[in-house]
């Protein structure tokens, strides 16, 4: 039992350099100074005010959730698509398929960016709104598809066909027994595909033309040192609001687990 | 009437469904992704005119003679490559006791909470973790502030590759930790009681029975840890200190500041080439049966 003792001992520490910089990121919120230094000798909430009246981060909110609401729109058509074509495919072009599909996330972002970054310019086209949805979209679509297929692998062929026995056709058991089976891991995957898109930075850089998203405002601002209190809070509410997605996520996918046991 | 019609078609022929449903999808995947990746190779040939800072197309191989007589973009390879090496290595070792925990020795409850506890890292704001780091370990920051009050001498490990060693690990812990819990929780509890039964104890079992079964989970969790830090140049950026460049900030800076697309594009094709060779390495490894 001393070794059971010994790898808590270990969760413990992991977990503890898991949460202490976020803790620390929430601290700094509510520090009074205007350059953040350790120990937080003050505490003010009025940069929370000058946060939200600030407009440059509005717009930046703003265009953020615009394009990780287009991308999680695009990727739930065509994720759930991609996983409905590949789970029903023979193993031979599955593995084939599959292997392609996760690409955009299993390639390292740089690589992403650049690629699109050459692309449009090999078009001659200029770098715009559209652009930074496209790329978002790229691997938005990984994400649901990954939730789907996970479903869909679970679920038993046996109750479409049972469902085309009783005289439904392909799109009565769509919607009728596929759709809701899906539906729990659709909105999982369209959670975390929106949540990664808010998040985004290194594909964005290469994608945005003139527009700042959100993630672009702080990078820029940490970078040149500039309305770090801001950063701060931004910062803490991007954490905030992201936890309530992704444990909803989380919950979501862990549903089906009990009903498919 | 065609509804009835196509559904029946799609019955009796497999492949015209599935083209179907796959069509719109690869449509969008081919000519997006694909051609961009196809983009990137081509471009990589071009050049662009000293001058007007047009892009001149052609095949010559100027970018990469360039990349390759400067000794400089020989080690930023090699220097991304080896941190993203060191970053998954460590992420192995960190995530065996949080994944064998939760797996095996947590009851239900304490399993849910270690899983959300290793969901939110892994989804909140990734700026905000390395800005956290970037004041944790700044000259005045936590780590010398703690160090101070237990009398030690202050690190000066700011700004440097230890920087980045430490951020990226912690960055990219929890997508180790998701998979090789997956994969540990695929391995049959009979086979441990099998190992038990013959005589070895625990640690025994873990190396020779355990470890091996998880080893597609660790793989699986190695193309995240590995191609998250090669292709990264914000925490370079934030963390690292000067002559601390990645692959990405020369990719960056050649395409943000000098616009010279065409060797920006050149360089990009060694991680293209690295993760190409550890995609096909990892899914002979069956890491794909573990994503």
């Amino acid at each position: 039992m001393r070794s059971e003792a010994l790898i808590w001992a270990a969760v413990a520490a992991i977990m503890g350099f898991l949460f202490i910089p976020i803790v620390i990121i929430i601290a700094y919120a509510f520090s009074a100074a205007p350059i953040p230094s350790w120990p937080i000798t003050s505490f003010a909430l009025h940069w929370f005010s000058d946060t939200w009246n600030d407009d440059e981060i509005r717009q930046a909110l703003a265009l953020s959730v615009e394009v990780a609401a287009l991308a999680t729109i695009s990727a739930i058509l065509l994720g759930t698509l991609a996983a409905m074509a590949v789970a029903r495919m023979k193993s031979a072009a599955k593995e084939v398929v599959s292997f392609i599909a996760v690409l955009p996330i299993a390639l390292p972002g740089i690589l992403t960016g650049m690629a699109l970054a050459s692309y449009f310019a090999f078009w001659g086209l200029n770098l715009s709104y559209w652009t930074i949805v496209a790329g978002h979209a790229t691997f938005c679509i990984v994400i649901v598809y990954n939730n789907v297929i996970a479903r869909l692998r679970r679920m038993p062929r046996s109750l479409t066909e049972a469902s085309a026995d009783l005289g439904a056709d392909a799109f009565l058991t769509f919607r009728r027994v596929q759709l809701p089976m899906m539906a729990s891991a659709i909105g999982a995957g369209a959670l975390l595909a929106f949540a990664l898109s808010f998040d985004e930075v290194i594909v964005t850089t290469f994608t945005a033309g003139a527009q700042n998203t959100l993630p672009l405002w702080i990078f820029g601002a940490i970078r040149l040192g500039q309305k770090l209190p801001e950063v701060n809070v931004v910062v803490f509410a991007i954490i905030l609001f992201t936890a309530v997605p992704v444990l909803l996520a989380q919950k979501l996918i862990g549903e089906s687990g009990r009903v498919a046991r | 009437m065609m509804q009835r019609f196509l559904s029946a078609f799609g019955w009796r022929h497999e492949g015209a469904a599935n083209a179907a449903l796959l069509g719109l999808p690869a449509i969008w995947f081919a000519c997006l992704y694909l051609a961009a990746i196809g983009a990137l190779l081509i471009t990589s040939f071009w050049t662009v005119d000293s001058l007007s800072g047009d892009l001149i197309p052609g095949f010559s191989f100027t970018n990469f003679q360039q990349l390759l007589a400067d000794p400089i973009y020989t080690k930023i390879g090699l220097r991304t490559i080896g941190i993203a090496a060191a970053v998954t290595i460590t992420d192995i070792v960190l995530a065996w006791p949080v994944a064998f925990a939760m797996v095996r020795l947590a009851g239900p409850r304490l399993r849910a909470a270690l899983m959300a506890m290793v969901m939110v890292p892994l989804w909140s704001s990734y700026l905000a973790r390395v800005y956290a780091w970037r004041l944790i370990l700044a000259h005045d920051g936590l780590l010398n502030w703690g160090l101070a009050e237990i009398g030690l001498p202050g690190l000066h490990i700011g700004y440097s590759n230890w920087a980045m060693w430490i951020v990226f690990s912690y960055l990219w812990l929890p997508f180790m930790i998701l998979p090789v819990a997956a994969a540990v929780e695929r391995i049959p509890p009979s086979l441990l009681e099998a190992s038990a039964d013959l005589g070895e104890h625990g640690l025994a079992t873990f190396r020779r029975v355990i470890l091996p079964m998880a080893l597609p989970g660790m793989v699986a969790g190695a193309i995240f840890t590995f191609s998250l830090t090669l292709g990264d140049y914000v925490t370079p950026m934030l963390v690292g200190g000067e002559g601390s460049d990645f692959i990405g900030n020369v990719v960056y800076s050649n395409v943000g500041v000098t616009n010279n697309i065409p060797f920006a594009a050149a360089y990009a094709v060694l991680p293209l080439g690295v993760m190409g060779v550890f995609l096909l390495v990892a899914r002979r490894m069956g890491a794909f049966d573990a994503l």
